[in-house]
């Protein structure tokens, strides 16, 4: 392919919103609350939309017919390069909740720094997805502190799920092959750049939220290649069943 | 540089106008702000829309809209969907705003205050009830993407309010 390294870059990203949507999604109906429910949903919603635009502009680059269904639905799982982050389960609320807040302070500063993008069509995505994104992290860090900072069990249930979580956190600032030679040209962000600053900013809400900041210096990472934990898999059986047993089925 | 400003054919404007938003159905397409450009060209109209959210359902709809109103006007059309410049609330008219206000959702505040309300809790939201302001966030995330829950502490009254985008 003419552009691999920016068809690679654009799914880099979009993979990202995709799978934690589809996590975000599995709250439908499920939500501890009404008004939870709607919200996660609703996040969502707009990671959805967000990544038919950049799948959107992938099918235009590659031009060999591939449709943004087809990226979504018929990929391997090593083909998916999200972060390992975003793929792990809702395994409660505060998990559920910790992983979108972990996720949500690194992703409006990415978008902040695709804005500047000397491709158009990126930036263009990045000022439209910037403004949802911004209302993903209030939403995520208000609740953080709301259940870091109130009962005995719910600090101790989020305590726990930002203390696993955060062995992911890291992988958000690898850079891969298709970001290095994009940063080059101008279009990529440097997400090497915006580690330290995620970094303060996690650890300043966490300690509104009178919660520690967890010290271990272990991380996982392998999402960026391809390499998924065993939860990626499940993900993809619901999200592409109706593709793979319905070949070509439309809404 | 791309503008920001509208480039519609006048004699575009009453078709475009009875499209409506079909989550607000008070609301047409032309107030929502959503239709940044309609020209003819060669018989043929060519339309330029804009989401208000990235994963708006309604989008589809309102394209499919718009074809079918044109086409009962005896236009063929095309329609575009352009991310840029991204759509805000300020784009949203006066006579939208009020449309939504009778319709019960409360029109969005400038961005400070918007601020204010989703963050801090102040109470500025007018109750599209019964006017009062003294009401409070439920939920920062509502029946859709656009609009936040409420709820009037004097009326009682539930409603959804537009959050602003900018």
């Amino acid at each position: 392919m003419k552009n691999g390294n920016l068809y690679n870059y654009i799914l880099g990203i979009a993979d990202n919103s995709l799978i934690l949507g589809q996590r975000m999604g599995e709250l439908c109906g499920h939500g501890p609350s009404l008004e939870t429910d709607i919200a996660c949903t609703n996040i969502s919603l707009d990671l959805f939309g967000q990544v038919r635009s950049y799948f959107q502009y992938a099918s235009k680059i590659a031009g060999d017919g591939r449709t943004e269904d087809d990226i979504a639905m018929l990929r391997k799982e090593r083909d998916y390069k999200n972060v390992l982050l975003v793929e792990q389960p809702n395994t409660d609320f505060a998990y559920t909740l910790g992983r979108q807040f972990l996720f949500d302070v690194y992703h409006l500063a990415f978008l902040k720094e695709l804005q500047k993008s000397t491709d158009l069509t990126l930036s263009a995505i990045a000022n439209k997805c910037v403004k949802e994104v911004s209302y993903h992290e209030r939403f995520s860090s208000d609740w953080v502190k709301r259940l870091g900072d109130a009962t005995d069990e719910s600090k101790e249930k989020m305590q726990t799920a930002i203390n696993d979580l955060w062995t992911y956190t890291d992988e958000l600032f690898h850079q891969t092959e298709a970001d290095k030679t994009m940063v080059a040209e101008g279009i990529g962000v440097d997400v090497t750049k915006l580690k330290d600053s995620y970094y303060r900013e996690v650890s300043q809400i966490l300690e509104e939220a009178t919660l520690q900041v967890p010290e271990s210096k272990y991380f996982q990472k392998g999402g960026k290649q391809g390499i998924h934990t065993e939860h990626l898999g499940y993900i993809l059986a619901e999200l592409q069943y109706i593709q793979r047993a319905y070949p070509n089925m439309e809404w | 540089m791309i503008s920001t400003e509208q480039n519609i054919d006048k004699r575009l404007i009453a078709i475009l106008e009875q499209v409506s938003d079909p989550e607000i159905p008070v609301l047409s397409i032309m107030d929502m702000g959503v239709v940044r450009s309609a020209v003819i060209e060669d018989d043929i109209v060519n339309v330029e829309i804009t989401p208000t959210y990235s994963g708006c359902p309604a989008m589809d709809v309102i394209g499919d809209d718009i074809k079918k109103a044109l086409k009962d006007a005896g236009y063929q059309s095309n329609i575009d969907l352009i991310l840029h410049p991204a759509w805000t609330t300020d784009w949203i008219t006066p006579r939208g705003r009020k449309a939504l206000e009778d319709y019960g959702i409360a029109a969005p505040l400038d961005a400070e205050a918007d601020k204010d309300v989703l963050l801090n809790g102040k109470r500025i939201v007018k109750c599209t009830n019964c006017g009062s302001q003294n009401t409070r966030l439920v939920s920062q995330f509502g029946s859709t993407a656009c609009k936040a829950q409420f709820q009037c502490d004097d009326c009682q009254e539930p409603f959804d309010y537009f959050k602003c985008l900018k």
